[in-house]
């Protein structure tokens, strides 16, 4: 099976559903002759022309805005947020539009807003945000996170298949660091179904994006220096999100800990750390933990983003702590 | 000084004959715009009754702009009216008695009683549902004129918006956007002074909404709202120049709002004289003076169209009061829509 870095399978996946589905069209800024901010996009244009991959004017809320109205007529439109800290640009027109829609008159609105996401680069606080969770919040919207290249090719066809407004969260510091098999057919990945990265009867781990890989370190670490045994739960989504996946792993090691790349208060964390306290509080032997940025901005300058962003030592330690417990 | 075009008023029928329209097409105009003003009207009547849940929004005053433009359009074409184009509705098709169901918050409402006032569309006859944001709907039109576009369809979409949102970034965005890729698509301002409280004035400098089509690279026209054959015959123009890839086109229909801006709102803030000399330039009186004296319409005409109306509104209230009230247990039926409906023909 070809290995892939995990843009090259959204790419890729992106292609496969425009060669067949002459619905699926790509809005974005820079996406067409320049290929993309970080060239998902890449030689698109040429196989597809510039009415389907279209290069629009700095304008957030008529590229999401124009995509519902294109939805509602019969397209698929995939729109790419330069960075996803400027879908922020086009809240009102996913969450006051778009995501009430369905519910409000009965249409189906089937649009994908790829919101390339996360830090680790020095992008600073508007080059750098996670803002899943505010869209969890949103009922009518889907949150996907892929965290590996398989997920991230099979999730985009099935984001382009739903007939909700999907957003696709696709981790910037995972494009091209993260390579692994992927099947050139065509696949999909259910929405709302997490993953089991690794397997363990210690303590469960849950997480999503790029965070898979800092828990999968911690917990090797871990088993090398203490013997602790960690199940890594990639929810692989946020909305809806696995709950029965996240406590049928809890049943099974009575300890959990919720690590996220966004900031804490608020954060998705707090929902997922709330089902456990509901619904399996009987089944736990130690307080849920979390783990999460602080509640600043993202920060520029290399050490204070470090200390901004969940580390492996930081989660060695909280993975510790609770098996210690 | 403006810049935007200022059209004429439509003097013979001749001229709207060139426009497109028999007589018979005139009498369908006069009688929709009777059922417009009918429905408001009745929609009040039962607010008072207490049957009417939240507030209550009409649109006297806009009868002739929403009805002339709407009647421009082709039954594929698409549109978002916001809640001063009752108008567009009836044109087009949306049964009076569903109004009253949705106006009640009944099962039988275009929207289930998921929403109230005039938040309602139909893909049955192309019109999204509006929200409360203005003018957020701008940018949808526009994605509409963009999937024809695509898809190299004669078709066109209409996106209503009021000169209060103007003033937000959505109808900037969906301008510029509509212009570089000159998409089939006729932006109508329905400008009738005043949104909610603020005047015109606190909501743009430029003497004209429409002047502004000028910076975006189109043309701009302000037509008197009140003139249903001007309102058309400017409408059928961009409609057909959109529909021939000439791109867009900015409408801004002059009028007055006429009552408050829902029915908690008493207008005081309106100078009496303004309403004075607006009244005397009622849509429904022009137009129903203009055809006595050129298309020969008669008492007896006026009395059959009249009580016909009257009968279909007077049945559409009673069909509506029918409907039952929703079921607290479908409460959380609908957040999102299943694989299987996208199987309509719009999504093919």
């Amino acid at each position: 099976m070809p290995v892939k870095t995990y843009l090259q399978a959204i790419s890729d996946g992106l292609r496969e559903e425009m060669r067949r589905d002459r619905r699926v069209f790509l809005i974005g800024e820079d996406i067409g002759v320049y290929g993309g901010a970080f060239k998902v996009t890449q030689g698109f244009q040429e196989e597809f022309g510039p009415w389907r991959v279209i290069d629009a004017p700095l304008s957030e809320t008529a590229i999401v805005g124009g995509c519902t109205g294109a939805a509602i007529v019969g397209m698929r439109p995939v729109a790419e947020m330069q960075f996803a800290d400027f879908v922020s640009c086009a809240w009102d027109q996913l969450v006051t539009v778009a995501a009430k829609q369905h519910y409000r008159t009965g249409i189906p609105v089937p649009i994908v807003v790829r919101l390339p996401s996360g830090g680790g680069f020095s992008g600073g606080p508007f080059h750098s945000q996670n803002p899943e969770s505010s869209f969890a919040h949103i009922p009518g919207l889907k949150c996907v996170c892929p965290a590996t290249p398989y997920d991230a090719k099979g999730l985009i066809a099935s984001a382009i298949e739903d007939p909700n407004p999907v957003l696709f969260f696709e981790h910037k510091h995972l494009y091209r660091r993260i390579k692994d098999e992927v099947p050139d057919e065509r696949y999909t990945v259910p929405i709302g179904q997490a993953r089991i990265h690794r397997a363990g009867t210690d303590v469960t781990l849950i997480t999503w994006g790029a965070m898979v890989y800092t828990a999968a370190e911690a917990a090797e670490r871990l088993a090398a220096s203490d013997g602790v045994s960690v199940e890594i739960v990639d929810l692989r989504s946020v909305l809806p999100w696995d709950k029965e996946a996240v406590l049928a792993s809890v049943e099974k090691t009575s300890r959990a800990l919720v690590l996220h790349e966004d900031t804490r208060t608020a954060g998705f964390g707090a929902e997922i750390v709330a089902t456990i306290a509901e619904e399996a509080f009987e089944l736990l032997d130690a307080p849920v933990k979390r783990i999460a940025a602080p509640d600043t901005p993202v920060p520029f300058a290399p050490p204070l983003e470090r200390a901004f962003i969940p580390q492996v030592e930081g989660v060695v330690a909280g993975l510790k702590d609770l098996a210690a417990y | 000084m403006a810049i935007a075009r200022e059209a004429a008023p439509v003097s013979s029928l001749h001229e709207v004959r060139e426009a497109g329209l028999d007589r018979e097409d005139l009498l369908g105009m006069y009688r929709n715009m009777l059922v417009t003003r009918g429905v408001e009207e009745r929609g009040h009547i039962l607010y008072k009754q207490g049957k009417v849940p939240g507030s209550f929004y009409t649109g006297r005053g806009n009868e002739a702009a929403a009805i002339g433009v709407a009647t421009a359009m082709e039954p594929d074409d698409w549109g978002t009216p916001t809640q001063r184009d009752m108008g567009a509705h009836i044109v087009r098709g949306l049964e009076p008695w569903r109004i009253f169901a949705q106006y009640m918050g009944r099962v039988d409402g275009p929207t289930r009683g998921r929403e109230g006032n005039i938040h309602l569309g139909d893909p049955a006859i192309g019109h999204i549902a509006m929200v409360s944001h203005l003018p957020a709907m701008l940018p949808v039109a526009v994605g509409c004129a963009l999937a024809f576009r695509i898809r190299e369809e004669r078709r066109i979409a209409v996106a209503w918006f009021g000169e209060g949102s103007s003033a937000r970034g959505d109808a900037h965005e969906a301008m510029n956007f509509a212009a570089v890729r000159r998409l089939p698509v006729v932006f109508v301002c329905d400008n009738n002074q005043w949104a909610y409280s603020t005047p015109a004035h606190l909501e743009y400098t430029v003497e004209h909404v429409a002047d502004r089509a000028a910076a975006y690279g189109f043309e701009g026209v302000v037509i008197d709202g009140t003139d249903v054959l001007a309102v058309y015959r400017e409408a059928k123009r961009a409609v057909d120049k959109a529909r021939e890839g000439g791109g867009p086109t900015l409408l801004e229909c002059l009028t007055l709002r006429m009552e408050g801006h829902a029915v908690h709102d008493d207008a005081f803030y309106v100078p009496r004289e303004m309403f004075e000399e607006w009244a005397k330039r009622d849509p429904i009186e022009r137009f129903r003076h203009w055809l006595r004296e050129n298309a020969s319409l008669t008492e007896e005409e006026e009395d059959r169209i009249g009580s016909e109306v009257k009968r279909l509104l007077a049945d559409a209230v009673q069909r509506a009061d029918a409907s039952p009230q929703c079921d607290p247990a479908t409460l959380t039926e609908g957040v999102y829509a299943s694989p299987e409906e996208l199987e309509t023909p719009h999504h093919r």
